[in-house]
């Protein structure tokens, strides 16, 4: 993979393919449990990536690691130009993280929060009143600004916690799970922030075990399953890597069963359950296709449904058990796997499964 | 900037962010107090006439051991400020922010500097508070010059950092806030059985070397020396020579846990 810098000023003319991040074979071991297992990354500045992954797939230790928080037992990292074990204070100053845990101080205000922000970035004290108040009222916060932030709700302690990596300005942004925990609206308030950031020329790396929010925020997507990166890719890519587009008809007549299986190519027959399943891309074309079929046919189903391959089918085919890249269908350990269509609220979910009854 | 400049200005960060903790929740910091003016009292309304008796003055009663109290349970106070300098350590490390902290471009050590500033403040302030009490009661220093004032205060700030340090490595140490709370109680045990109470030898023999030999006693009677003028001899070098090397085994003590927080 080549190695590409970054300057660490703000990057001068025009979108270049700069990388804002590369790693190379990154490991981890604590003990003799490996966390990581020989991570590359190469994030373009400017853009969102996603690493996705089940708990203990070693997503906060890639974070805490390229955020200089801890040290690798192996490889080597670039963040903004410069090497993470060479030089962690020039990475520190290029950087903001938002870990999985609120990084606020609890006993003082929020506005207190941020003015100790400002102060350890070494802001004149009227710029730093300023930066303050600003960024409190850009993330709604202006009202509780004087309320200690332990009273704050899981969503204004995330907002503040934001607000508070932002007081420096930082080119690249880490955040470990941010929306973990918080309730639909507030999550979609997240969103919105993560794409504002990102509208201002900032690198956004982000973990996350929701794959509705990789597929939402990022433009590439690594998935991380026991400390190995298994894919890699756009979503539209990730999604191309494993089969699982179709149609299914539902009857309750066999006789009429039976009448569209004869009249539709290329079926799986269920006979038990009288359901046909056809591969297709979900596309208009093809859909009019298998209705024209039918029509002609005389034969009216009773349910259809069209299921497109989405973030779920790649994950659960790429994080079953143990890594390597092994597609498999279905995850052999559903505990492992967290279910996204456990996400808080399924109307706030678009990119949650594209399964519509009609 | 210097490094030196943004080590100073990182850490009065670090020292504000402490200071105003103090304040908003005082009440740990008045409930540490409460243990060494209890005691105060105690001994002197309680156990004062009784006492006198075994600090040899000569029946001089409640007001001589008033004296002789005050020094130890000044060092006493100080001992059970830092209980709370190793609980808010403790309880600071397990927030978020102190990793946010560390993944900033800021002077490393200023989070323990600040914790350590701090508390040696706070414990000049119980000090004086705890020796409020004490003159409210009836405590006099006779004969003590400027020099004397001046050394004591030296000495009393000196302490406060040797047993700050060494609080905030229990801290460090330690895994909750309840734990750090344990680890520490010895910082208030130890000038229980120092000369704070009774000389030295009016202790049982065999007991003799452990008030001896430990950092309050000599601590106390130099205090008493410059307080009162009472004899100080050696005890002034041996409690310079106690703090530093409390100072500087607590220093690298804590250095180390904040350095390598995964062994903690």
């Amino acid at each position: 993979m080549p190695t590409s810098v970054m300057p660490t000023s703000k990057p001068e003319g025009g979108q270049q393919p700069l990388a804002a991040v590369t790693a190379l074979g990154l490991r981890k071991a604590y003990g003799d449990k490996t966390v990581l297992d020989g991570i590359d990354l190469r994030i373009p500045a400017g853009s969102v990536f996603a690493l996705l992954g089940p708990n203990g797939a070693g997503k906060t230790t890639t974070v805490q690691i390229l955020s200089t928080l801890i040290s690798a037992d192996g490889g080597q990292a670039q963040v903004a130009g410069h090497d993470i074990a060479a030089s962690p204070d020039g990475v520190r100053a290029a950087i903001g993280v938002t870990g999985q845990f609120s990084a606020v101080d609890g006993l003082i205000t929020g506005e207190e929060n941020m003015l100790l922000m400002a102060d350890l970035h070494h802001l004149p004290r009227r710029d730093g009143r300023r930066v303050a108040a600003e960024l409190l009222a850009r993330f709604d916060l202006t009202e509780a600004a004087k309320k200690p932030a332990s009273t704050y709700s899981g969503g204004m302690k995330r907002r503040l916690d934001i607000a508070m990596t932002l007081v420096g300005s930082p080119r690249i942004i880490f955040l470990d799970e941010p929306t973990t925990g918080l309730d639909p609206r507030a999550r979609h308030t997240m969103w919105a922030i993560i794409r504002a950031l990102v509208s201002d020329g900032v690198t956004v790396l982000l973990t996350t075990q929701y794959l509705d929010e990789a597929d939402e925020l990022a433009d590439r997507i690594a998935v991380l399953d026991g400390g190995r990166i298994v894919a890699e890719g756009t979503a539209e890519e990730l999604k191309r890597l494993i089969p699982g587009g179709h149609v299914r008809l539902r009857f309750t007549d066999p006789a009429a069963y039976r009448g569209a299986a004869t009249a539709l190519r290329d079926v799986a027959r269920h006979d038990e359950t009288l359901v046909l399943q056809i591969s297709s891309d979900g596309s208009q074309r093809e859909l009019r296709a298998i209705l024209d079929r039918l029509d002609a046919a005389g034969i009216e189903a009773d349910e259809l449904t069209v299921h497109t391959p989405d973030l779920d089918d790649v994950f659960f085919a790429l994080t079953g058990g143990s890594a390597g890249g092994t597609a498999r269908r279905h995850a052999p350990d559903p505990q492992d796997t967290p279910d996204p269509r456990n996400a808080p609220d399924p109307r706030d979910t678009p990119g949650q499964p594209k399964e519509n009854v009609r | 900037m210097s490094s030196l400049s943004l080590a100073v200005r990182d850490a009065s960060t670090m020292l504000r962010r402490n200071l105003l903790h103090a304040r908003r929740y005082p009440s740990m910091t008045l409930n540490l107090l409460l243990t060494p003016v209890m005691l105060l009292l105690l001994f002197v309304y309680v156990f004062g006439d009784t006492m006198s008796a075994g600090i040899g003055t000569g029946g001089a009663g409640r007001s001589a051991y008033l004296a002789y109290l005050v020094p130890g349970i000044l060092l006493l106070t100080i001992g059970g400020t830092t209980i709370g300098s190793a609980v808010s350590v403790s309880t600071d490390m397990t927030e978020g922010i102190i990793a946010r902290f560390r993944t900033m471009a800021i002077h490393r050590g200023s989070v323990l500097i600040g914790h350590v500033v701090g508390s040696v403040l706070q414990c000049m302030a119980s000090v004086v508070l705890v020796g409020a009490v004490g003159v409210a009661i009836g405590f006099r220093s006779s004969g003590a010059t400027v020099v004397d004032w001046v050394l004591a205060a030296g000495l009393l700030t000196l302490v406060s950092l040797a047993l700050t340090w060494i609080a905030v490595g229990m801290g460090l140490s330690s895994p909750t806030a309840e734990a750090a709370s344990n680890n520490a109680t010895p910082l208030i045990f130890l000038p229980l059985i120092s000369s704070t109470f009774v000389p030295v030898h009016a202790m049982p023999g065999w007991f003799q070397p452990v008030a001896e030999y430990q950092p309050f006693t000599p601590a106390v009677e130099t205090l008493r020396g410059l307080l009162l003028g009472t004899h100080i001899g050696h005890n002034g070098w041996l409690a310079v020579a106690w703090c530093v090397a409390l100072t500087a085994l607590g220093y690298f003590w804590s250095k180390a846990r904040y350095d390598n927080p995964a062994t903690r």
